[in-house]
């Protein structure tokens, strides 16, 4: 009988541990009101009209979030978006204003990855190009680079692996940087014109440009690079390119 | 006798563990003793100082911890569309393809797309009995827009059924692959979306995709309207 009741004691231990657990698991967050109340729009935006209002004391479920508004839950079912910024008025469990935190210029400074596009003039081709990049420490950085560019005689893709990106100063709100990178370029000639053969052509380049952090985790960059395409024929050929986008980093 | 007294004690332990209410309001009242003694460092303030003198035995409580950045976000939008394209000189034909958004603010968004169509014939073509003035027709182009929520809304569609909408810009740029070529594109139009519900939406976007050719002999830009049907989902 005692071991009996053993077990079941360590049945029942480990099943409410295991709820424990389990209840962590589908994280509910709970936010009471400190404000005299919070206003619950019917859109993620600030011109969908209020609906409701939460009052002081009342406890509100956070569902979700879409940019600067979050999909709160009433305790009795109204759901509705509230913002961030009235959001931060609220008290979490343990009675603290809510920290609702955004990537600022640190998280800025001390990012991993970077995405982003950007379009310019390829020595008088139009050129659109898409980028990643990975930052091994705040200063030094690999992107990967594909580009298009067009014009009225040839269109050119160019494809770069290695891009090494050095950032002296990523602390700065407008960041220099340099770039040393490698790559193949493809020229295809416009199929109006005679015919003449498709030929790849490997080339280095270097550069320098600009970042500069805008808002939450988005950037915008203006760079020049200068190509040096190592064609078959006996002289280098050397291209300018300005290109200017927007990025993201995460 | 003993097997009756284990069911019961072991339907007594399910209710209990299974029990929504008494557990996380245990857990709450022990996060909220474990917040105090963990949350500020020793030496601030000498009230949690005294608290974190004071337990002598330690409760072995993991406390859960309440972040909001925690709070799971739906910025991103996928979707599938399906419309019609007049490709300048070639007809009008169907185009369908794939959309990603990612809402950067409430305002401001960033959408790539990749679309599909084929080119009908010229006029020329049609008249100049069996001349082909172009042997590929596939018609494919990407790109790239910043767009713009101008007019946030809602739209009343029954008595009790409101949707929120939002009527915005967009501009970007982009590559069309036609004729064979490759071809520099600006994009820009305007677009109607609706959400449908949390997790979708409908839009109807109106663009023109510009771009220098010469492919009819002589230079010019060519204007190809798009009107096409977004069915998106958020993530």
């Amino acid at each position: 009988m005692r071991k009996c009741f053993i077990t079941l004691f360590l049945l029942v231990s480990s099943l409410s541990v295991s709820s424990l657990s389990s209840a962590d698991e589908p994280e509910q967050h709970f936010v009471k009101v400190a404000d005299p109340y919070i206003e619950m729009h019917t859109g993620a935006g600030r011109g969908y009209p209020i609906f409701y209002v939460a009052a002081r004391g009342e406890w509100v479920q956070l569902l979700y979030r879409k940019t600067d508004w979050f999909r709160v839950k009433t305790e009795d079912g109204k759901e509705g978006w509230v913002s961030a910024a009235q959001l931060s008025m609220t008290l979490n469990p343990s009675g603290e204003r809510v920290d609702i935190r955004d990537p600022n210029e640190k998280d800025f400074v001390v990012r991993d990855w970077e995405y982003g596009a950007m379009i310019g003039d390829f020595e008088g081709l139009a050129v659109i190009s898409f980028y990643g990049g990975y930052h091994f420490t705040e200063n030094i950085s690999n992107e990967i680079i594909l580009s298009q560019a067009s014009g009225t005689v040839s269109s050119k893709t160019i494809l770069s692996l290695l891009n090494i990106v050095h950032e002296p100063f990523p602390e700065w709100t407008v960041s220099p940087y340099f770039t040393l990178g490698t790559g193949w370029i493809r020229t295809e000639p416009k199929s109006t014109l005679a015919v003449t053969r498709d030929r790849t052509d490997q080339y280095a380049n270097y550069g320098l440009g600009v970042r500069m952090h805008l808002t939450k985790r988005f950037l915008l960059r203006v760079e020049y690079k200068n190509y040096v395409i190592f064609t078959s024929r006996d002289d280098n050929e050397e291209i300018a390119e300005w290109k200017a986008g927007f990025g993201f980093f995460f | 006798m003993e097997s009756r007294f284990r069911v019961f004690l072991l339907i007594a332990a399910l209710a209990l563990s299974a029990s929504p209410v008494l557990i996380p309001m245990a857990s709450a009242a022990e996060e909220k003793a474990g917040d105090k003694a963990e949350q500020k460092p020793a030496g601030e303030n000498p009230v949690n100082e005294v608290i974190q003198q004071d337990p002598v035995i330690q409760p072995e409580v993991k406390r859960r911890e309440v972040k909001q950045a925690d709070v799971e976000t739906e910025n991103f939008e996928i979707g599938v569309f399906a419309g019609i394209l007049s490709i300048e000189d070639f007809g009008t034909n169907p185009v369908y393809g794939v959309s990603l958004d990612y809402h950067v603010t409430e305002d401001l968004f960033v959408q790539g797309r990749l679309g599909y169509s084929e080119a009908g014939t010229t006029s020329f073509e049609r008249l100049g009995g069996g001349v082909t003035l172009l042997a590929d027709r596939e018609y494919i182009y990407y790109d790239v827009a910043l767009g713009y929520n101008l007019l946030p809304g809602e739209a009343y569609l029954t008595r009790d059924s409101a949707y929120t909408t939002s009527l915005y810009l967009i501009a970007g740029a982009g590559n069309t692959e036609f004729a064979g070529d490759n071809f520099f594109t600006i994009v820009w139009g305007a677009g109607y979306a609706v959400t449908a519900s949390d997790w979708f939406a409908v839009h109807m976007d109106f663009r023109d995709h510009m771009f220098d050719i010469d492919i009819t002999g002589e230079d010019k830009t060519s204007h190809n309207l798009e009107a096409s049907l977004n069915i998106t989902f958020y993530f």
